[in-house]
C-alpha cells in the first residue's frame, strides 16, 4: 500500500467516511452488464445452493438448487444459469465491426459489444471460475449425458474467469475491487471484500458515520454475507430444516410437499440474495457517476477482441480449455499478463492525477518547472547520420528515484519520447537533463513544440513503450529442462490477442 | 565437518571443481548443477569451466543474468585466457564499459552472426533469447537461481548441454504479476530454473563449492547455519586470519561501541529504541549513515590474507544494504549530508546487493520497526543477501522488538500440492540470525 492510500485511509477512519482515491473509472461499466451473486453449499466447494442473476435491479432472477446433494437439480440448476449466461452471450454477437489492418496486423472483424459479468467479490469471481472447471468436461452422451449448454456453460465461465486475470479486464469484474479502486475506507483492505461493509463506508445512511454503518453491516440478519459463502446460522437455522423437510416430502412421494418446500427454500434465498442484490446496484450507480477514461475503451476493445475470437474458437468446435497449462502455454501466459500489467499501471498513471501524484511520492515520476532548453542540438548516430537530439531540463522537488537512461514520457506530451541524459541533485532539488529521442524532427525540419517551453509545468512517469510477445518453443518441441514434449499433446485453447 | 576442516581450502574447492569438469566431460548428464554458497568462487568455476571448453574445441556459450555480471565474467575470462577469441553479445542500445571495450581479444556485437570467430560468446539471458536456429554444445548459466525458469525455457534450444552454476540461498526471482494458477506445476513459470530443471530431471549431477573465500570464519558458521542448514561451507580463512583496527579510538558514543564490537568479533547489532515505525524510518537511515561516517572518520584498517600489511577502508569498501528503495534513497541523502567524503559508498537494495563483495557491510534490519512480518520481509533469501556480503564484519541496525515481532506472526503461508517444502524457511532463518546477533549487542550509551 502505496503512502498516499495509507494516508487516504487513515483520514477515511478519522473522517468516518470513505475518501476518494480516484475521480476517474479505468474500466468499462457495460451499459446492460449481467450481475450474477452466486451462493454455494457449506463444506462443498462447486456445489451451487442458489444464485440471483439479471441485467436491471428491478427483474432479478432467483435459481435455487431445493436439495443440492441432488445431481439432477444440481443440472437443472446449471441449465438454468447457462440460458442466462449464453442468451446474454449470444446477444452480443449480433453485430461486428471492422477493424482496418495495422502494422503488424492484418484487417479483422470484432463484435461491437461483448458482454459483462458482475460478481459481488472476488471469492465470487473465483467461484465463477470453480464452476467453469466443474462443467466443462461434462459429456453430452454416454450414461451421464447432461444438456450441451452446460459444458458450454463450463467453457464461457473458465474464459471469463481466465480473462479476468488479465489486468484491466472488464469481461467479469468483481465490485469489491472496483470500489476499492476510487474509495479509501477506514477498514481493512479483507474487510473491504464484503460488498455491504465497504459500501456503507462509501455511503453511509443518514445519520450514520461509515464506522456505524460497517458494523451494523456485520450482522448477518441484516445484512447476510454477499457470498458464495453462505451465512452459518442461516445454513444451520433455516436452510437446514427446510432441506429436511423437502427429502421428506420426497420420500413421502408428495409433490405438493416437494413444491411448498421449493417454495420455502426460494423465500428463503430470495431474503438471503436480496440486499446484496440492491447493494451490487448501488455500487454500479456509484461506479456509473464516476467519468471513463479513453483507456478503458481502448481496454474494452481488447476485450472484444478476446471475446470474438473466443467465439469462433467455439464456433469452430474448440474443446474445453485443458485442466492445466503446458510449460510454453503457462510461460507465453505469464509474459502476456505482465507486460498488460506494466501497460496498465503506466496507463492509468498518464490518466489519473492521483496515481500519478502516487508514483510521485515512490520516486517513478515526477513534476517540475523547465529551467533551460536547447532546442537545435543534434547528436550523430553509430551509423553516422546526424540527427536531432534536443535536450532540456527539468528542476524538480520531487524525490526523483530514476536511473539515466530511463524513457520517459509526459501525459500532456504524448507524441514526444524522452530519455534521461542526466540527474543532478542540487540544494534546490533534482536537475534532469532530458533528451528527446521521439517525435522531435529531423535537423531541417523540426517538428514545432517538440521542446517544451523554459517556465512549463510538466509531469514525466515512466514510458510502458512498445513490446513485441516472446516467442516460445512450441508444445511438440518443449526442451528437455521442462521435460520434453508432453505424452499427449493438450488441446490448444484460442490464445487472447494483444492489442 | 571436523575432518574435512584439517584439509586445506583450496584443495577442497580444486576437488569439487574437478569433480564439476570430470562429469562435464563424461557424456550422459546433459546438465551438471553447481550450488555456490557467497563467495565460494563461483565466477573463477565459471571462468575454469568456459576456458577448459574453449580449449577442447567445444562450441560455447556464457548466459548470465544482468549485463554488469557479463561485463564482469568478460573481463575475468579475457585476462585469464588472452589468447583466445571472445564475443560480448549485446542489446542493440547497451555500450559495454571501457573496462570491456578495451580488451583486445573481445568482440563486441549485437549479433551472433557478427562472431562467429568466438571461442567463447557471452551475453545476457534476456539477449539470448532473442537468438534463433543456433545450438552450442554447451552453456554455462550463471546465476542460475536468478533466472526464471520461462527464461530458462525460451534459451533452452541453444545448446545440448548446460553447466548451471548459481546461490540457492539468494532471492528468488519474481514477478509483477500475482497468481496461483501454477503452483505445483513442475513447469511453474515464476519459479527459478534450477528448481524447474530439478523437478523434470532428478538424476542431474549437483555438486556444492565447499568454502567461502569471502565470508570470515565469524560469519561463515552463522550464515551456513541459517540459510544452508543441509548443504553447510566454511570459511577458507582461519580465525585471526583477518582483522580491523582503528587509528583513531573511539569516543563513548553507541556508534563507536557498536563499531568497536564489530570489529572484534565480526558482528554488531545496532539496537535502536523498539518502535513501530513507517519504511523509510529516518532514525534507522540516520544510525545507518552515522556508522558508515564513523568507520571513514576512524580511519579503519582491514588486515587480511589479500592485504597482509593491512589496508586502508576506502568508501568503496563499504556497503549499506537495505529493503526498498525509498530506504536506500533516504540513507543516501542522510550520508551526503553528513559525509559528503562517503560518496561512494554503496547503498542498495537486497535484490541489487546480489554478488557483490565488501569490506564491512551495514544493514538496515528487513523487520525492523514493523507491525508486521510479511512474506516479503520474511523471506530467507533476502536477509541471506544483506549478512553475506561482508569480508570483515556485518553491522546491523534495527529497532529493538524483532525477536516479539516474528513470535506474533508465525509463517502462515499456504500448504501447495506437489510444491516441495523450501528450506530454511524465513521466519527460522530470521530467528537463527537474530538469536547470533543477540550475543552481539552492543551497549547502548
Amino acid at each position: 500500500m502505496s503512502m498516499l492510500t495509507s494516508l487516504a485511509r487513515v483520514e477515511a477512519a478519522a473522517a468516518g467516511r470513505a475518501r476518494p482515491l480516484s475521480q476517474v473509472r479505468h474500466r468499462r461499466l457495460a451499459g446492460q452488464p449481467l450481475v450474477i451473486v452466486p451462493l454455494t453449499l457449506a463444506g462443498d466447494p462447486a456445489t451451487p445452493v442458489a444464485a440471483m442473476t439479471g441485467v436491471s435491479r428491478t427483474s432479478p432472477r432467483l435459481l435455487v438448487v431445493p436439495q443440492p446433494r441432488n445431481r439432477e437439480l444440481r443440472l437443472e440448476f446449471l441449465t438454468s444459469l447457462a440460458g442466462t449466461v449464453l442468451g446474454h452471450i449470444a446477444a452480443r454477437q449480433q453485430t461486428t465491426e471492422i477493424i482496418p489492418a495495422a502494422r503488424n496486423r492484418e484487417e479483422r472483424h470484432r463484435y461491437a459489444d461483448a458482454p459483462q459479468i458482475l460478481v459481488p467479490n472476488r471469492a465470487a469471481r473465483d467461484y465463477l471460475g470453480l464452476l467453469g472447471r466443474a462443467t466443462r468436461f461434462q459429456q453430452t452422451d454416454g450414461p451421464y449425458a447432461v444438456d450441451p449448454a452446460i459444458p458450454a456453460l463450463g467453457k464461457w465461465l473458465t474464459f471469463f474467469a481466465e480473462r479476468a486475470d488479465h489486468p484491466g479486464s472488464a469481461l467479469l469484474a468483481d465490485l469489491t475491487s472496483m470500489l476499492a479502486e476510487h474509495w479509501a475506507t477506514g477498514q481493512s483492505p479483507l474487510e473491504d471484500s464484503s460488498l455491504a461493509a465497504q459500501l456503507a463506508w462509501i455511503d453511509p445512511p443518514p445519520g450514520m458515520t461509515g464506522l456505524q454503518a460497517a458494523l451494523a453491516a456485520e450482522d448477518p440478519l441484516r445484512c447476510p454475507p454477499s457470498g458464495p459463502a453462505t451465512d452459518p446460522g442461516f445454513d444451520q437455522a433455516i436452510l437446514e430444516p427446510l432441506i429436511r423437510s423437502y427429502d421428506r416430502a420426497g420420500h413421502a412421494g408428495s409433490r405438493a410437499g416437494t413444491s411448498r418446500a421449493t417454495a420455502e427454500i426460494t423465500a428463503a434465498f430470495q431474503g438471503q440474495l436480496q440486499p446484496t442484490w440492491d447493494d451490487m446496484w448501488r455500487a454500479i450507480a456509484l461506479l456509473r457517476a464516476l467519468p471513463e477514461t479513453a483507456g478503458a475503451t481502448r481496454r474494452w476493445g481488447a476485450d472484444r477482441d478476446s471475446f470474438t475470437s473466443f467465439s469462433s474458437y467455439l464456433a469452430d468446435g474448440g474443446l474445453p480449455q485443458p485442466r492445466r497449462d503446458h510449460a510454453a502455454g503457462a510461460a507465453a501466459r505469464l509474459d502476456r499478463l505482465e507486460r498488460a500489467q506494466a501497460t496498465y499501471d503506466t496507463e492509468r498513471a498518464h490518466e489519473d492525477p492521483f496515481i500519478l501524484a502516487e508514483l510521485r511520492t515512490t520516486g517513478e515520476a515526477f513534476r517540475g518547472q523547465v529551467i533551460s532548453a536547447d532546442p537545435t542540438r543534434t547528436g550523430i548516430t553509430p551509423a553516422g547520420r546526424t540527427v536531432l537530439r534536443p535536450r532540456f531540463t527539468i528542476r524538480t522537488s520531487d524525490p526523483v528515484r530514476l536511473e539515466p537512461g530511463r524513457a520517459l514520457i509526459s501525459p500532456a506530451r504524448p507524441r514526444q519520447q524522452v530519455q534521461i541524459a542526466a540527474l543532478a541533485r542540487t540544494a534546490a532539488g533534482t536537475d534532469i537533463v532530458l533528451e528527446v529521442t521521439h517525435g522531435m524532427g529531423t535537423p531541417a525540419r523540426p517538428t514545432p513544440g517538440a521542446v517544451p517551453a523554459i517556465g512549463e509545468q510538466l509531469s514525466y512517469t515512466l514510458d510502458p513503450g512498445f513490446f513485441t510477445l516472446r516467442v516460445y518453443p512450441p508444445t511438440d518441441q518443449t526442451p528437455w529442462t521442462h521435460g520434453g514434449p508432453p505424452a499427449r499433446p493438450p488441446a490448444d485453447p484460442a490464445e487472447d490477442p494483444q492489442p | 565437518m571436523t575432518e574435512t576442516s584439517q584439509h586445506d581450502p583450496a584443495d577442497e574447492t580444486r576437488l569439487v571443481t574437478a569433480a564439476v569438469l570430470d562429469d562435464m566431460a563424461r557424456p550422459g548428464h546433459r546438465g551438471v548443477i553447481v550450488d555456490s554458497p557467497p563467495g565460494a568462487g563461483k565466477t573463477t568455476l565459471v571462468v575454469r569451466a568456459a576456458t577448459q571448453l574453449a580449449a577442447s574445441g567445444e562450441p560455447c556459450i556464457i548466459v548470465a543474468q544482468t549485463n554488469n555480471q557479463v561485463d564482469d565474467l568478460t573481463v575475468r575470462l579475457a585476462r585469464q585466457d588472452q589468447g583466445r577469441p571472445l564475443g560480448r553479445l549485446t542489446g542493440t542500445d547497451y555500450i559495454p564499459p571501457a573496462a570491456v571495450l578495451t580488451l583486445p581479444n573481445v568482440t563486441v556485437a549485437t549479433t551472433v552472426d557478427d562472431l562467429s570467430d568466438s571461442a567463447v560468446i557471452l551475453g545476457t539471458a534476456a539477449k539470448w533469447a532473442i537468438v534463433k536456429d543456433r545450438t552450442w554444445g554447451w552453456a554455462i548459466i550463471d546465476e542460475a537461481y536468478q533466472m526464471r525458469s520461462d527464461m530458462l525455457l525460451l534459451i533452452a534450444d541453444r545448446f545440448e548441454r548446460a553447466l548451471f552454476v548459481g546461490d540457492p540461498g539468494q532471492l528468488d526471482p519474481f514477478s509483477i504479476v500475482e497468481t496461483t494458477r501454477w503452483i505445483g506445476l513442475p513447469y511453474d513459470p515464476m519459479q527459478n530454473a534450477v528448481t524447474v530443471l530439478q523437478a523434470h530431471n532428478p538424476d542431474l549431477p549437483v555438486h556444492r563449492l565447499p568454502v567461502s573465500w569471502r565470508l570470515p570464519p565469524s560469519a561463515a558458521p552463522v550464515i551456513s547455519g541459517a540459510f544452508y542448514p543441509f548443504s553447510g561451507f566454511r570459511a577458507a580463512t582461519a580465525p585471526g586470519a583477518r582483522y580491523l583496527e582503528f587509528a583513531a579510538a573511539g569516543i563513548r558514543s553507541s556508534a563507536d561501541a557498536t563499531l568497536d564490537l564489530a570489529a572484534r568479533t565480526g558482528w554488531a547489532l545496532h539496537e535502536l529504541p523498539a518502535r513501530h515505525t513507517i519504511r523509510s524510518d529516518p532514525e534507522a537511515a540516520d544510525a545507518a549513515a552515522g556508522l558508515a561516517a564513523r568507520l571513514l572518520a576512524r580511519h579503519a584498517t582491514g588486515t587480511c590474507e589479500r592485504h597482509p600489511g593491512g589496508q586502508p577502508l576506502r568508501p568503496a569498501d563499504i556497503a549499506i544494504g537495505v529493503t526498498h528503495r525509498d530506504q536506500a534513497d533516504q540513507v543516501r541523502q542522510a550520508l551526503a549530508q553528513t559525509t559528503p567524503a562517503a560518496a561512494p559508498i554503496r547503498v542498495d537494495t537486497a535484490n541489487r546487493l546480489q554478488g557483490a563483495e565488501f569490506e564491512v557491510t551495514i544493514i538496515l534490519h528487513p523487520l525492523s520497526g514493523r507491525r508486521d512480518a510479511t512474506a516479503f520481509h520474511l523471506e530467507a533469501g533476502r536477509l541471506c543477501v544483506l549478512t553475506s556480503r561482508h569480508r570483515h564484519a556485518c553491522i546491523v541496525v534495527a529497532r529493538a522488538g524483532i525477536a516479539d515481532l516474528l513470535d506474533a506472526h508465525p509463517s502462515d503461508e499456504p500448504i501447495h500440492l506437489g510444491v516441495p517444502a523450501k528450506f530454511p524457511d524465513g521466519w527460522e532463518a530470521n530467528h537463527a540470525v537474530l538469536a547470533h546477533l543477540a550475543d552481539h549487542r552492543a551497549q547502548r550509551q
